[in-house]
């Protein structure tokens, strides 16, 4: 094999390595990278939300403040069932094209689309009847609330256009049974999206009632 | 450097052919702004982040000269304030930090016996955002609005309300600009570490300055965010009226300072432990002996970087925070001494053993040694809460961080320096001149920082433009201004000394200095592939072990040669067992676009045109498109035929 290499260059084309090039053998460079990016990232929403915490328990008085009142749960739960599920198609595109099936690729990756929109949407929704009584200007709370829920909703855009981008990028078989890795890779950060909803959800929400 | 390699006898000149075509750049214009290589990479953050050492240090300068007698009137309070604020922000951000990333860019792939970093395009981004937040910043001092609330920032003074204008925005801005691209350094020293070492290369015989600038990535990782956070949160409340910091409307001061220093602590050690790593590579050489204690020297690194999370509050002992809280950060503070004071003995250890070659590298590594225990001495000291509410905010503090910083990153920086400068230049220095300069130095700094601890005992607080007469600190002041002065001269020396060796310095060997580490069995400077053939490494010095060297040197195979196309092994995680090759980007102007998208829309936010800030992510979002975009099925098979 490896005096086939060095002999031709022809040769190292089609040779053993060269043939390995696109297949995952083992973690690649993208996988380790996308996962230091999602915690650094998983990181400052930790510490986003901390500052959440920290601030609600050095305010003496009732959370959130009387005026304001505890958040609304219907529209939340609501999007919550939109995005949790939209990890599901994507899990199912990536398996697809891992098997060259490139129409369950590009569906899911649709449908993933479509729910992540609807979210965003939904909370668009939400933004603009809140805005009437309580802005980021109000309060703390209020500065909270906008800024921990639209930092959220920015990472979605975020995953959204990277979704988006994928979508766009399986055309011309660009991608197929051997070179999927992008796939893989907003399918990491399209999860990591989702479960930090969990997190906002439960702070935002969920904790002024408890 | 010429593109043309010279025939080695070590491989086969045909195969050197080829990667010197597939590796090398023309010396065009266009390669100067697209070039992923990460050595010319390395050395630019070298030379910028010693250009922002030299603004910061000519600041320092003015404000010794106008500290160094009683009611001065060199310099107005409002230029003070911007001078000692750019002198510590600058010193911090844009010069310790990006520096020893300069060396960990230059040095990681050719330590670990690799042909480039494991995202060459990302490397050249975060350069680009560096040199443009850095410029961003320093551009604000002439404009009379750079950031003027020291480097700590504390609220409620940065607020709006106490302090109008650009300064505070030009600091929260210019820090999470430059925050991505250390961030964006840190994941690729961690992913190039893990996954493009050398074969044979298992966790157990990775070089002691790797291990240090992976330790500290993962630090930047979980640290960084904080800081990001409390700028952007002051960005908000500054800008759009937000409440985060506002104690009246449910805010509290104290978020800042807490997240402020949750990020800050650990930065400490993000500036000092790759300063250490450079110490770690720096003592076997010249003790020609590996290094005593390697396990436990990596074990405190890794304990280093895990305790330093655990002590921020030591900031704060002063803030009127709970004797509980104060006890436990008073304890995490003490134990944080020992993993430093095993590296110290191992050092010390290695140099008793072995037998000492006291060349100029090793005669920084001394003064490193001596400055910096003589800072940790003090640091000791204010783990102490009672000791500590005495001489917080006073020059006592000022003198101990001077002796950390300077003793714990400058020295270990310079011998850095002058220990690869033969691989970085492909040059010899002078010795007698560096000798010169290390006295210098060392007498400059002592003279300049010691008396700063009396005067700091006797009262002085920190930060203040001027004081008056008779109060027992003239005569201290003024013999830390001489010592400022002594010190500038010594640092010249060194500036004169690399001015010399690159034009009038012997051309230097592949390894002068009889090094341990995979950088010196390669040329000075290295070929554009670093390698002609990837090393296989045998044990933990592979620079002085036979078998390693013999495997670069003839019967090498084709899959550690990968001549056709741009192409590094990458290898196991924990084994550093052979995987697979991959394929190396090419050079590419992208990077340079994305970092240009970024500076338009900072600068846009910066003055509050948001359509423009708009058009700014939109390039960004666009070149990072384009820039990731899957090539088509058979590209790179075309390629690696060609």
């Amino acid at each position: 094999m490896t005096e086939a290499l060095i002999a031709s260059p022809d040769g190292g084309a089609t040779g053993p390595a060269a043939l390995a090039t696109e297949l995952p053998r083992g973690r690649s460079p993208g996988w380790w990278g996308m996962l230091l990016f999602v915690t650094t990232e998983a990181t400052l929403f930790a510490v986003l939300l901390g500052s959440y915490f920290y601030l609600r328990f050095q305010a003496a008085a009732q959370w959130p403040p009387p005026r304001t009142g505890p958040p609304e749960l219907t529209l939340p739960l609501v999007m919550t069932a939109l995005l949790l599920p939209s990890s599901l198609p994507v899990i199912w595109a990536e398996h697809g094209i891992r098997r060259g099936q490139r129409w369950r690729l590009r569906l899911g990756l649709a449908l993933t689309l479509l729910l992540g929109l609807a979210f965003v949407g939904l909370l668009l929704m939400e933004y603009d009847e809140k805005l009437a009584s309580l802005t980021v200007t109000t309060d703390t709370y209020g500065s909270l609330f906008y800024v921990v829920t639209g930092f959220h909703g920015l990472h979605v855009t975020v995953g959204l256009l990277m979704l988006a981008w994928l979508l766009a990028a399986s055309t011309g078989g660009r991608l197929d049974a051997r070179r999927h890795e992008p796939v893989r890779l907003v399918a990491m950060y399209w999860h990591f999206v989702g479960a930090v909803w969990v997190a906002v959800l439960f702070t935002v929400y969920l904790s002024p009632r408890l | 450097m010429s593109a043309v390699a010279e025939r080695r006898p070590d491989a086969e000149p045909e195969s050197v052919h080829r990667l010197t075509e597939h590796w090398g750049e023309a010396p065009t214009l266009r390669s100067w702004f697209s070039t992923v290589d990460h050595k010319r990479i390395g050395r630019r953050y070298l030379v910028t982040a010693a250009v922002f050492f030299t603004l910061a240090g000519i600041s320092a300068l003015a404000l010794r000269a106008q500290l160094a007698r009683p009611e001065a009137r060199l310099l107005s309070p409002q230029e003070y304030n911007q001078l000692f604020t750019m002198h510590g922000t600058a010193m911090i951000f844009l010069f310790a930090t990006p520096m020893l990333f300069g060396f960990g860019n230059f040095l990681l792939p050719l330590m670990l016996g690799s042909r480039d970093m494991a995202f060459p395009r990302l490397n050249a981004f975060g350069y680009w955002v560096f040199l443009f937040a850095g410029v961003v910043m320093w551009a604000s001092l002439p404009a009379g609005a750079a950031p003027n609330g020291g480097w700590f920032a504390y609220v409620p003074l940065t607020e709006r309300e106490h302090t109008p204008g650009a300064h505070l925005d030009v600091y929260t801005l210019g820090l999470l600009f430059l925050g991505i691209s250390t961030t964006a350094g840190a994941i690729n020293f961690i992913v190039t570490a893990l996954k493009l070492r050398a074969p044979g290369m298992s966790l157990n015989r990775v070089p002691l300055f790797v291990w240090a600038m992976v330790a500290t990535s993962f630090m930047v990782l979980f640290a960084l965010p904080a800081l990001n956070l409390a700028n952007a949160l002051l960005f908000l409340d500054r800008r759009f009226g937000t409440h985060f910091y506002d104690p009246g409307a449910g805010g509290s001061v104290l978020l800042w300072q807490h997240l402020f220093w949750i990020f800050g602590h650990p930065d400490v050690y993000i500036i000092v432990l790759p300063a250490l790593g450079i110490v770690s590579a720096i003592v076997p050489t010249f003790s020609r002996r590996g290094i005593a204690a390697y396990p436990l020297v990596v074990l405190s690194l890794v304990a280093i970087a895990i305790i330093s999370f655990g002590v921020w509050v030591h900031h704060m002992f002063a803030t009127g925070l709970p004797q509980l809280s104060l006890s436990f950060f008073s304890a995490a503070s003490t134990v944080i001494t020992i993993p430093s004071g095993i590296q110290m003995f191992a050092w010390l250890a290695t140099m008793l053993l072995g037998r000492v070659v006291l060349r100029v590298p090793l005669l920084f590594v001394i003064g490193f040694i001596v400055t910096f225990v003589i800072g940790g001495v003090t640091g000791a000291m204010f783990a102490i809460t009672a000791f500590d509410r005495q001489v917080t905010d006073s020059y006592f503090v000022v003198a101990h961080f001077h002796y950390v910083l300077f003793g714990g990153a400058v020295f270990p920086i310079l011998a850095g320096l002058y220990y690869w400068l033969p691989k970085f230049t492909g040059r010899l220095f002078s010795e007698r001149l560096a000798r010169w300069a290390f006295w210098l130095i060392l007498v400059g700094m002592n003279v300049t920082f010691f008396p700063m601890h009396l005067s700091g005992l006797l009262g002085m607080p920190r930060r203040v433009y001027t004081y008056p007469a008779g109060l027992d600190w003239d005569p201290w002041m003024a013999l830390s201004t001489v010592g400022s002065y002594l010190l500038a001269v010594g640092l010249l020396l060194v500036l004169v000394g690399i001015g010399h060796a690159l034009r009038r310095g012997p051309v230097a060997p592949a390894d002068p200095w009889g090094g341990d580490t995979l950088e010196w069995t390669t040329a000075s400077p290295p070929r554009p592939y670093n390698f002609a053939v990837v090393p296989e490494v045998f044990s933990l010095h592979p620079g002085w072990d036979e078998r390693t060297r013999a495997s670069i040197a003839d019967g090498a195979t084709g899959e550690r040669i990968l001549a056709d196309g741009r192409r590094t092994p990458l290898t196991s995680e924990l084994d550093g067992r052979y995987e697979r090759p991959a394929e190396m980007p090419e050079q590419s102007v992208r990077p340079l676009l994305a970092a240009v998208g970024l500076l338009v829309a900072v600068v846009a936010l910066l003055f509050g045109w948001y359509p423009v800030a708009g058009a700014g992510a939109l390039l960004l979002a666009v070149t990072l498109a384009a820039w990731l975009w899957p090539a088509l099925p058979g590209a790179t098979e075309a390629r690696v035929a060609r």
